[in-house]
């Protein structure tokens, strides 16, 4: 029996040939990181046992991008105690204001998660690095402390769906839409536990931003993981940016799933999720008439450069609705500058919105554009819980970045095709 | 170890935003986040928990965001321990690092209905509704999970590992 890219990494870190859904195995960490809500609950733990050092201080990660620049005095603190642990223990990749960028985007682009490795996160969307080949997963504090001593953490060997995409996608649908379908398709609880495995043609196209978008929401359906067989445009994206060796693995055609499905992208449209679950998806055309308050571009899910390039091209040349706030969010501060260059904050600006310094903000109703009751907001977010973005009597409506912008200049749900 | 209060009844799908909004993020003080644990779905849930209750949820509870503050807060609230359908798996590892007492039970969301007075024998995994006579068993975890607990979480598992 063959196995799965999953089994195989596990494996390779397990110090083993051969792993087995189902059974528990201690593993090697290439990356732990925490931000600026998670770590330091670590932190405290780790100095409350005396720990006089970490097991590699190149291969912890720390970045305060949820609550930064700090929006009051108690993040600031939060952030206080990162930054005295980071110079302690001398952590090489703590991400101060100005290098710091949204978690999901950042690591990637500075070449710091690649092929073959395991990560664990104190982060739910860790899982936005099986983009690029890696089993990665997110981890509560605790985990993270326990692997800041060792290097190691446990795991339960997840059962691997996979999901294969044929056939060629319509205009302004994109790798969001795509996992939004299938949320919406296996609900919020249809991949608990078990590592999503993507692939097809239909993926084989998808340019690496589109299929971390993808991996970033596989915890949307309760994943475990989800994970992108490396190939060109894997190696094209890592090979430039990687500070250290990787490893490609495949999943064997003999390798055992339990369950598959399989999806024509050509009959998906660009998908809308409505309040208060990302499996509440519909097809734009039948969104109806949602008059919004806001529109937020950007967050780990779509605020690289290819979604602020899209956005940009909805918006060029237009103004949006004056009952209107968008809000654009770079994901990191490359992307800023790359965006600026490109003329696209111009664009942002020029139709009437603004654009913030790199932060998770408001996707997680810290600041930025909290919404007030009953307001509501299109997102290119991930969660459209109760109360996410601000109120609980307040509303987010997930969609891809064209369809963001397309919104923000109509004032209502809908698609570019309507400008 | 025996929990014994009232049941306090959730749906499906009960998310970390909901179980302690975001806002409140800006501390690690357990006490703190249990005034407002559940406030998304329950405004005035702290206030109304008395020690030893429990929450009883349906599928996927504590789906979501990492965030460890989310099992703070129902421990902070006071709350005995969690009874669910099912558990997101994040929120699983949490509540086993920390020291939550969480039990796994099929079936359990007919079974116990909210205000009903429940006791939980953590060792045993056994459940009994003693408004409607009513018994249950959760599943047994894994060996390896046990010693976790036995441990006192995964602080101090891990520590007694390298000092030994």
């Amino acid at each position: 029996m063959g196995q799965t890219i999953t089994e195989k990494i596990l494996a390779a870190h397990a110090g083993r040939d051969v792993v087995v859904p189902g059974e528990i195995i201690n593993v090697r960490i290439d990356i732990a990181l925490a931000n600026d809500i998670t770590a330091p609950i670590a932190i405290e733990l780790l100095e409350a046992a005396n720990i006089p050092s970490v097991f590699d201080r190149e291969k912890i990660v720390l970045v305060p991008d949820h609550y930064v620049p700090n929006k009051d005095i108690r993040s600031a603190e939060q952030v206080q105690i990162m930054r005295r642990f980071a110079r302690k223990h001398d952590i090489r990749y703590f991400f101060e204001l100005g290098e710091m960028g949204i978690e999901h985007a950042l690591l990637p682009e500075q070449g710091l998660v690649l092929p073959g490795d395991v990560v664990i996160g104190a982060d739910s969307h860790t899982c936005t690095y099986g983009a690029l080949g890696a089993f990665a997963t997110g981890v509560g504090s605790t985990d993270i402390a326990a692997a800041m001593i060792t290097g190691e953490t446990w795991f339960k060997v997840p059962e691997s769906i996979k999901f294969t995409y044929k056939g060629k996608p319509q205009k302004w649908v994109t790798g969001k839409d795509l996992i939004l379908y299938t949320i919406g398709d296996i609900g919020v609880a249809g991949a608990r536990y078990k590592a999503m495995e993507f692939d097809g043609e239909a993926i084989e196209a998808l340019p690496m931003a589109d299929r971390m978008t993808m991996a970033n929401m596989a915890i949307e359906a309760g994943a475990k993981s989800g994970i992108i067989a490396p190939d060109q445009v894997t190696v094209d994206y890592v090979s430039r940016r990687a500070k250290r060796a990787f490893e490609l693995y495949v999943s064997d055609s003999d390798a055992a799933y339990v369950d598959s499905k399989s999806y024509d992208v050509s009959e998906i449209e660009p998908q809308v999720a409505f309040p208060y679950l990302p499996e509440n998806t519909r097809p734009v055309s039948g969104a109806g008439t949602v008059p919004i308050d806001q529109v937020v571009i950007g967050s780990c899910t779509n605020g690289r450069i290819d979604d602020l390039r899209l956005a940009a091209r909805v918006l060029k040349g237009q103004t949006i609705d004056r009952n209107v706030r968008l809000i654009v969010i770079p994901a990191t501060p490359t992307v800023y500058r790359q965006a600026m260059a490109e003329g696209l904050l111009e664009t942002f600006l020029a139709a009437g919105g603004i654009v913030s310094p790199p932060t998770c903000g408001p996707c997680l109703g810290g600041f930025m554009g909290v919404l007030g009751p009953g307001e509501r907001a299109v997102a290119t977010t991930n969660r459209n819980f109760v109360g996410r973005m601000g109120h609980p009597t307040s509303e987010v409506y997930l969609t891809n970045p064209a369809v963001a912008a397309a919104s923000a200049v109509l004032g209502r749900i809908g698609s570019p095709e309507e400008l | 170890m025996i929990t014994e209060g009232r049941a306090w009844k959730f749906g499906d799908n009960i998310d970390t935003d909901v179980i302690i909004p975001a806002r409140y993020l800006v501390t690690t003080d357990t006490k703190e986040l249990g005034k407002h644990c559940m406030e998304g779905v329950d405004a005035g849930f702290s206030k109304k928990v008395r020690p030893g209750d429990m929450i009883v949820a349906g599928e996927n509870f504590g789906c979501g965001s990492s965030r460890e503050h989310a099992p703070m807060a129902i421990k902070g609230a006071g709350i005995g321990c969690v009874v669910a359908e099912s558990f997101a798996r994040i929120f699983f590892r949490n509540a086993l690092n920390m020291g939550l007492a969480i039990f796994e039970v099929p079936g359990i969301s007919g079974g116990i209905q909210d205000g009903d007075r429940v006791s939980v024998k953590h060792d045993t995994g056994e459940i009994i509704d003693h408004t409607n006579g009513r018994r249950f068993f959760a599943a047994p975890l894994p060996p390896f999970m046990q010693e976790i607990i036995k441990a006192g979480g995964l602080m101090p598992h891990v520590l007694r590992k390298i000092r030994g």
